[in-house]
């Protein structure tokens, strides 16, 4: 078990009195905690205990309306990230990978804009530190997921790195821009408080020729150091960058530094910039001097821009491997006894020192939530970055953290939908989880219910389309929806439902004489097919529009097949024999001799099957009397029909 | 030109504010009602709509929230009664109207039936609502029909069991008819005038009994209705002419929401999906005569012979319904940037379309071609 790396927090439940013990249970993204009557002893607490559970959730950012559009539009990016076709080499997909990183970036930042607006125009100041919060973290994740792009996406060699790292520096530093506004708007720029403060600053982020142009404005002030002036400005413009597009070599680029770097030493050394402070301090910048560095804490207020700073006017070629070797003396230097390392410190240093997998542990534990790791390690993954981590349980970390993510979305009432997408893309277990978890969804309309069915059998998972459309039907058939239950049925190809439909159905027809749902049962369709009792339900239906027709003589067939065919269920053969007998009543003859033997047949097989079930159990006496008066009557009926039959089909038409 | 905006809520419905005809205004306020939430809102918003715009892209035109109400349960639809009121069924079963006062930030609930469609011991969904104003009618899934008037407090009228099976959406056929689809695959007619408990016409699809989720009519003509169900198939029927749909297209791999015919346009037809697509149809026919179309399935579906016009007068029929396939064309185009979670909304008045999806984004263009 490995040691934990920070305090964990206190959460105090406010309905649970003191002293009471409480019991709870683990959910997938929460915790239910409810109070006991367990008195240790020596308490005498007494009165009823509470009556509430209370659920008790880590993660708040899921149900910040705003942090939902993160959520949303990221799964978007992912999406369309996953569908990047394989079989290029990682090299060229490389600037692809670079855009999706600033599509999920630039939502990062859009996020954070909206939640600064609303966390400044709050009342609540407590809703007002909250929103605060958020964007501080929102910031942090920004920061870290620019450096890590700089590093490891974008892998920018020794040269274009250290540009790279002074872009960053600068995207993550907008304050000077303000302040130059602010300096720039006033009357007399060079005479305001600000005004050098300004120029260091450019300097100090590399922006020469802003420093430059603000310079000017001092230098028209002073005619008298107007040489001072000319030389500065010569100084910044000759500083040589490299560029990567261009035909100079590293080594090229190297040899023309030094030559500027010498250059700056030798007016140093000369203090030619003696008589003006402000000029002998930017000097000294320019030539790398630390101490001189370090005392403009204030203005650097990172040990980060400290770091870029001090590389860019000490070591501009630094290679990316030696780059660990100055972020932690920068970082030692930069930090003295009074602050602390925080937790955005050390993991910047873990980028710094190329350590992915550190990097990603540490912001796990810091953040409450895997949405950052989750997105952060796919794209790594995608890049092929991470060689494959096998943790203890065979799934790789970019599955784990993903999987993660995705079940702590599914617990969301809505965002569920999202992580359906998540689920799809991790080869290993993404399936089994999300069959475990689809099944829970609360299905209150039949419309929730159709997607989640369509996700299901887009997915071929039988199992839960079957369970979903049979809790559906039961439902239904609950509130008395039959045309509801048997389309749900019909869905999930569930013959048994189908069957146990129609037995309400016969069982409704039995009881009042008429079918209810006439609509269904006439419209049946080729669904009829899907189980006997449903087919025999439409034909026995049939059957009565036929005779409502007046057409007896399909009537007739039609009842003497659902016999003979074996449709009707035995139970209902005296119900049909019954049917039958106004048929056989009419003055003409609609069944024939044939047909007659076979009713007769029929008869005799339910007569028989009847004596032996009777013999076995008691009957009470009115309901025999009443069974054997049917059946003398059919008998009787049936030997009359008999004899008009031979007689009709004997006699010769003259 | 779309761009999606991100509203933190699922859309379950939405539908332009209509504008009055006199104006030749474009549309510029839209409602929107969420679903799946455990507090539910309905949302009215505003894109801004410049008159005569040069702008290339709707950046500017991105919607505004004017003002939202919260919404006991899901919007599972959502109509306009007039410039002022919403009307909305929800999934506990209630009806609400809701009104804005012109050019206020605020919404008010102006008229609330609590459990209209109900099972005894359960809550039924209300499934849709049509209006023609002041008369709303509603279905849900406990099969019931009802009638309301906006300005009476009580129900004006109940179908009970009108159907066994889950009602799933409500259109005017005329003033005095409408039509109902259901999870049987039958369209059912009603004449609200007749007091008895059935249909006067029950139509459905010889073939499997495919669930139908959404209906809409031909504006000019009334008697031609579109649907689309579960399977995803665009059907085309002519009410008057017995029980077989005109045409079938495939449409959608997936259940088709919503169907509609531009209102003023009818050439143009729009169908969403929960395959996440919004198709655009447009049919033209290359002559002064507006021809026919071929219906049938995209292949193999042999075309039957032209049916002999009704009452012989061949210009009024609609191009919708199939006949001699040389004569004219189908095109299909797909509406939306990249593939996203369902579409479940899409409304078209004029140039602007509006939809909504599952993935809690709204997209609004503005120059749909019609």
């Amino acid at each position: 078990m490995e040691e934990v790396d920070v305090e964990p927090t206190v959460t105090n439940i406010p309905e649970i009195r003191h002293g009471k013990h409480m019991g709870f249970a683990w959910g997938p993204g929460d915790i239910l905690v409810y109070e006991t009557h367990f008195k240790p002893s020596g308490y005498t607490l007494s009165g009823p205990g509470g009556s509430f559970i209370h659920k008790v959730r880590k993660d708040e950012d899921i149900n910040s309306p705003i942090l939902r559009k993160l959520f949303n539009e990221s799964h978007h990016i992912f999406v369309g990230l996953q569908t990047i076709n394989d079989d290029l080499p990682s090299k060229s997909k490389r600037p692809q990978f670079i855009s999706i990183s600033r599509n999920y970036r630039s939502v990062i930042r859009a996020c954070m804009e909206e939640l600064q607006q609303v966390a400044v125009s709050t009342r609540d100041t407590e809703k007002g530190t909250q929103y605060g919060n958020q964007v501080s973290i929102l910031l942090a994740i920004e920061l870290i997921w620019n450096l890590c792009e700089v590093l490891f996406i974008d892998a920018a060699p020794a040269g274009s790195l250290l540009l790279h790292l002074l872009d960053w520096v600068r995207l993550h530093k907008a304050d000077v821009d303000e302040k130059a506004k602010d300096v720039l708007q006033s009357d007399s720029p060079a005479e305001h408080h600000n005004y050098w403060d300004v120029v260091v600053s450019y300097v100090l982020q590399g922006r020469l020729e802003e420093a430059r142009q603000m310079l000017v404005k001092q230098a028209t002030l002073q005619p008298a150091s107007r040489n001072m002036y000319k030389l500065m400005d010569s100084l910044l413009s000759k500083m040589p960058f490299y560029n990567p597009g261009g035909t100079q070599t590293l080594t090229e680029f190297d040899v023309k530094w030094r030559n500027w770097h010498e250059e700056v030493d030798r007016y140093l050394k000369d203090n030619t910039f003696a008589s003006n402070r402000h000029l002998e301090l930017i000097c000294k910048i320019l030539v790398g001097d630390e101490d001189t560095l370090l005392e403009q804490k204030e203005l650097l207020s990172t040990w980060y821009h400290f770091l870029v700073t001090r590389l860019l006017y000490s070591h501009p070629t630094v290679k990316p491997t030696d780059l660990h070797y100055y972020a932690q003396s920068c970082l030692t230097m930069f930090l003295d006894s009074r602050s602390v390392q925080e937790p955005l410190d050390s993991i910047l240093l873990a980028a710094f020192e190329f350590d992915i997998y550190l990097v990603i542990k540490d912001c796990s534990i810091v953040l409450n939530n895997w949405w950052f790791v989750a997105h952060l390690t796919d794209l790594l993954d995608h890049c092929k970055l991470l060689q494959s981590h096998n943790l203890n349980f065979g799934s790789n970390m970019r599955e784990f953290l993903l999987l993660e993510y995705a079940s702590g979305l599914f617990t969301h009432h809505s965002l569920w939908q999202c992580a359906v997408d998540y689920f799809d893309h991790c080869p290993e277990l993404g399936r089994a989880c999300l069959e475990l978890q689809i099944e829970r969804v609360p299905l209150d309309t039949e419309r929730k219910a159709l997607k989640v069915l369509r996700i299901c059998e887009e997915r071929q998972m039988s199992e839960q389309v079957r369970s979903i459309c049979k809790i559906m039907a039961m439902r239904a058939l609950r509130n008395n929806r039959l045309g509801s239950a048997l389309s749900w049925s019909i869905r999930a190809k569930d013959a048994a439902f189908a069957t146990l439909i129609s037995e309400r159905f016969l069982q409704d027809y039995c009881a009042k004489g008429t079918f209810s749902d006439l609509d269904l049962i006439d419209n049946l369709g080729p669904a009829m097919l899907l189980s006997d009792r449903l087919t025999f339900l439409g034909k026995y239906r049939e059957f009565h529009k036929l005779y409502g027709e007046k057409r007896f003589k399909e009537a007739a067939k039609l009842l003497l097949s659902l016999m003979t065919a074996k449709i009707a269920p035995q139970s209902f053969w005296m119900t049909l024999l019954t049917d039958a007998l106004p048929l056989l009543e009419q003055k003409e003859v609609i069944f024939s001799a044939d047909q007659t033997y076979e009713l007769m047949y029929c008869l005799e097989e339910l007569t028989s099957s009847l004596d032996t079930a009777a013999s076995g159990g008691e009957r009470p006496m009115q309901e025999e009397d009443v069974e054997q008066t049917k059946v003398e009557l059919l008998r009787l009926s049936l030997a009359r029909n008999l004899a008009m039959a031979i007689i009709k089909e004997g006699t010769v038409e003259t | 030109m779309e761009s999606a905006k991100y509203v933190s809520q699922k859309i379950s419905k939405t539908r332009w504010r209509p504008v009055s005809y006199s104006s030749l205004q474009q549309p510029d306020i839209f409602a929107t009602g969420s679903w799946d939430n455990e507090e539910n809102k309905v949302s009215v918003w505003s894109i801004g709509n410049l008159g005569s715009s040069g702008l290339e892209d709707g950046f500017e035109g991105d919607p505004q929230l004017i003002c939202e109400q919260k919404h006991d349960g899901d919007v599972l639809d959502l109509q306009f009664l007039d410039q002022e009121r919403v009307v909305t069924v929800s999934s506990t079963g209630a009806v609400t109207i809701f009104r804005q006062a012109p050019n206020s930030q605020t919404m008010s609930i102006c008229k609330h039936w609590a459990r209209a469609h109900r099972y005894p011991s359960d809550n039924a969904p209300s499934t849709g609502v049509a209006c023609n104003s002041p008369e709303i009618v509603t279905v849900g899934e406990d099969g019931r029909i009802i009638v309301f008037r906006a300005d009476q407090e009580g129900v004006v009228r109940v179908i009970e069991n009108a159907d066994s099976s889950t009602l799933h959406a409500v259109t005017y056929l005329r003033t005095t008819e409408v039509l109902t689809v259901n999870s049987i695959g039958q369209l059912k007619l009603w004449d609200l005038r007749q007091q008895s408990n059935s249909p006067s016409q029950i139509l459905s699809l010889s073939r499997d009994r495919v669930p139908l989720y959404c209906v809409d009519r031909h504006p000019n003509q009334q008697h031609i209705v579109a649907t689309g169900g579960q399977d995803g198939m665009l059907c085309v029927w002519d009410v008057r002419q017995g029980n077989m749909p005109f045409s079938l297209m495939e449409a959608h791999s997936a259940e088709m929401w919503e169907v509609h015919f531009h209102p003023t346009n009818p050439d143009h037809l729009f169908t969403c999906s929960e395959d996440g697509s919004l198709l655009h149809w447009e049919t033209s026919s290359p002559s002064e005569m507006p021809s026919f179309l071929q219906g049938g399935r995209n292949s193999n579906m042999t075309s039957r012979s032209a049916m002999a016009p009704a009452g012989g007068n061949q210009s009024i029929i609609s191009a919708w319904l199939h006949g001699d396939s040389s004569k004219s064309r189908l095109e299909t185009t797909h509406m939306l940037p990249s593939q996203t979670l369902s579409v479940n909304s899409l409304d078209v008045l004029g140039q602007c379309l509006v939809c909504g999806t599952d993935g809690e984004a709204i997209f609004v263009n503005r120059q749909v071609p019609v």
